[in-house]
């Protein structure tokens, strides 16, 4: 038996002992998952277990090292822990965006310090993290954003609104884009992190059209943040930025992991059967797209490891990923008939199919748009001209 | 396994792109061919080069003197003759042919592989009986005669059939038409007494038969693999033939995308480059990702192929439909995004509009394949 092969067996075997019954049905949203943090509450005691399992064996961030909370897992290993994970219908013992989007740009710009803390704290699900990126006037042109940090000598004083703050409400800490110099555009912003609880920090919730409120508005009046909670160098806040953006991108897309994207023919057909053949062939055609994406996914994973994805290329993926998520939600509505229509009905669970199918609708814009990373794509791969 | 090539395939892949671009560029090979009204449709002199590069023993056993490599190293052939739609009998012969005679017994191997390996034999495929590919029936029959068969019926879309030395052909021996049992495949030479070929010129300038078989007799030994347990073997034969005409698509896909990118980069109006609309540029955009994940799905479907996965079936077919209808969107949109030229002659992207039109219909289209894709799933 090869090392790997062992090395699977061995996931195998801990995942089939330590993973709770529970934690092996599909997560039904994004409330259903174990988000971690101060004030979180777990749904039962399985989500509990399972957290502190894997954290007990660095398998909520198994590629990061030792030293950091994570397990040290090769890139092999670890998509041998993914495909076992698969195997088994294992949920994600954490869902976090300190995991997606923070922890890599730390891996990447935080100091020696600042890695040991934070991304400990990231691993073992203490902290919930926010991202405050965009601002009412800067949506896709978000270099052009307003929120100001004054220099006070050891500490910067804040001042500005961000919106679109995902469970900013919920959240412990926020890293946030904060211009620090009113004169230079891209090299005048930097890279902040900060406690929700810090004096002068509100949010309010935005109501969406699915009813829910995922998103908050932030505002920050006079809030003091130390001069050592920067990543990376002041005024170059952009390049963490866009680094962070490219996992944020690559996690929206759905890229490894997620199950949201998996093939819905079988599924439909089971819960209540498809009533005719041009739905069954547009379902049949998403299957087909859906497989193939998955399999984008995966080589994009593989290929990224070796250095040998086309930089850009997540802007891509988020894009197809995206648009093939809401062309599902579709599908999933038009099976489900007038019953995917209940909007507060126990049969759906308080209409989970239609504020499902809504939520998805803001897939193609946060993050970027599709039509952002479009530009993207022709600018930074097919080199257009005066793209 | 990771989904890219390993050091050996990319060397491979180096190798073979430089070759096919040296040798079978379209204004050496098909251009040449078609304009000579070519009846073989394809080069000899370029296939026996094929076989010196040792291409055409790829998917051949070692013990049969071939490399015995599998169907990501074919992919990496098929691709790049795709790319300059370099008319070949690789896939037919190299391909399907040597995937069926891997089922053979060691007489027929004899009679066939060599020739394959030296460049000098090209098998054809006889499946298909109507004008879309239906494999689930099939009703030409195959009767015991003596020490052999007498065959009966009819083929269509024979790719090289009149040029072929034999013809893979999937008869029924027992059963009605469309039985799952009671087929067995034949290795029939050409030009057994009986049968009859009406070679047609297709829209990729390609050379296709009709052929019939009018109480054609052929030897016992010319049955590959069980009579009347054939189905293991044709589905087998389909999946090579299929994935490789995915692999095939994806160069074709990719080399009208890059000559439509270059044009987009040269082509001026109202004063500046036409590559520089947003309009344009939102379209190459959305294609570029949509022929990255046909890529993606085609090397996936390869490696599981080769690995001898239970989801190979299943993921042939994805990849088939999902580079099918890739590279139908990359030629609508070249010949598109090329405006008026794309309709001449002189241009190339209107060849690449017309082989994807040929290699989608070929062992199954794309509403085949999703329709088996959910067949597959349980739907």
């Amino acid at each position: 038996m090869s090392d790997l092969e062992a090395f699977r067996a061995e996931i195998r075997a801990w995942i089939e002992a330590n993973c709770p019954p529970e934690m092996r049905a599909p997560v039904q949203d994004e409330d259903d998952a174990c988000w971690g943090g101060r004030n979180f509450v777990f749904k039962n005691e399985a989500q509990k277990t399972w957290l502190e399992r894997c954290v007990a064996m660095g398998y909520t961030v198994p590629d990061w090292p030792k030293a950091y909370g994570g397990a040290g897992m090769t890139a092999p290993q670890a998509k041998i822990w993914r495909e076992e994970m698969a195997r088994a219908g294992a949920r994600l013992p954490l869902s976090s965006f300190g995991i997606w989007m923070l922890g890599p740009a730390l891996l990447k710009f935080g100091t020696e310090e600042q890695k040991v803390h934070y991304l400990g704290q990231i691993a073992r699900g203490e902290i919930r993290w926010c991202q405050g990126y965009s601002e009412p006037g800067s949506g896709s042109d978000l270099v052009s954003l307003q929120t100001f940090g004054e220099d006070m000598g050891d500490h910067w004083v804040v001042n500005g609104q961000k919106i679109w703050t995902s469970y900013a409400n919920k959240a412990d800490w926020i890293f946030c884009l904060v211009r620090t110099d009113k004169a230079n555009k891209y090299q005048g912003i930097s890279f902040l992190l900060f406690d929700m609880t810090t004096p002068g920090v509100t949010t309010r919730p935005i109501k969406l059209i699915s009813g829910n409120s995922p998103f908050c508005e932030t505002f920050f009046d006079n809030v003091v943040v130390p001069k050592h909670q920067i990543v990376g160098e002041l005024n170059r806040g952009w390049d963490v930025a866009k680094y962070l953006l490219g996992h944020e991108r690559e996690m929206i897309s759905g890229a490894g992991g997620s199950d949201r994207l998996n093939a819905i023919g079988a599924v439909i057909n089971r819960n209540g059967g498809i009533d005719n053949a041009v739905l069954r062939a547009e379902l049949a055609q998403f299957d087909i797209d859906a497989l193939a994406f998955a399999a984008m996914g995966e080589k994009f994973l593989d290929e990224a490891k070796v250095g040998k994805a086309h930089p850009a290329q997540p802007n891509m993926m988020k894009y197809a990923g995206t648009e093939l998520n809401k062309r599902r939600h579709e599908l999933l509505m038009a099976a489900g008939g007038s019953t995917a229509l209940e909007w507060d009905s126990p049969a759906t669970r308080g209409g989970a199919p239609s504020r499902n199918w809504l939520r998805t609708k803001a897939n193609s814009i946060e993050g970027g748009t599709s039509e952002v990373m479009l530009n993207v794509v022709a600018k930074r791969i097919l080199d257009l001209p005066g793209a | 396994m990771p989904l890219y090539h390993t050091e050996d395939q990319a060397m491979l892949a180096e190798t073979v792109t430089g070759f096919i671009a040296d040798n079978g560029a379209i204004r050496g090979q098909l251009r040449t061919l078609r304009d000579a009204g070519d009846a073989a449709g394809y080069d000899p002199a370029l296939w026996k080069q094929f076989a010196e590069m040792g291409l055409t023993g790829i998917l051949v056993a070692e013990a049969d003197g071939g490399l015995g490599l599998g169907h990501v190293e074919a992919g990496i052939v098929l691709r790049e003759i795709g790319r300059n739609l370099t008319p070949s009998p690789f896939l037919s012969t190299a391909v399907a042919g040597a995937s069926a005679l891997a089922a053979a017994s060691d007489d027929l191997k004899g009679r066939y592989l060599p020739g394959i390996l030296a460049g000098e034999t090209v098998l054809a495929l006889a499946i298909d009986e109507a004008p879309k590919h239906r494999p689930e029936k099939i009703a030409l029959r195959a009767e015991r005669a003596g020490n052999g068969f007498r065959l009966t019926g009819a083929k269509s879309f024979v790719v090289h059939g009149a040029s072929a030395d034999a013809l893979i052909v999937a008869a029924r021996t027992s059963g009605s038409d469309s039985d799952q049992d009671g087929i067995t495949l034949f290795a029939v030479p050409r030009d057994a007494a009986g049968i009859g070929h009406n070679a047609v010129r297709l829209v990729d300038s390609a050379m296709a038969s009709h052929v019939r078989f009018d109480g054609v007799e052929v030897d016992g030994g010319t049955v590959i693999g069980e009579v009347d347990g054939g189905r293991a073997v044709l589905d087998r034969v389909l999946a090579a033939g299929r994935v490789g005409a995915a692999a095939e698509l994806t160069g074709v896909g990719g080399g009208a995308f890059a000559i439509t990118t270059a044009y987009l980069k040269t082509r001026k109006q109202f004063g500046r480059l036409i590559g520089e609309f947003q309009a344009l540029q939102h379209r190459a955009a959305h294609l570029y990702g949509e022929l990255e994940i046909a890529d993606a799905v085609v090397i996936k479907a390869q490696q599981l192929l080769d690995g001898g996965s239970a989801q190979a079936d299943m993921m042939v077919s994805v990849a088939k439909a999902k580079a099918s209808r890739t590279t139908n969107l990359a030629v609508r949109e070249g010949v598109q995004m090329h405006g008026g030229v794309g309709m001449t002659d002189e241009y190339d992207i209107g060849l690449y509009m017309k082989r994807d039109r040929a290699l989608a219909e070929f062992l199954g289209d794309a509403t085949y394949h999703a329709d088996r894709v959910a067949t597959l799933s349980g739907y």
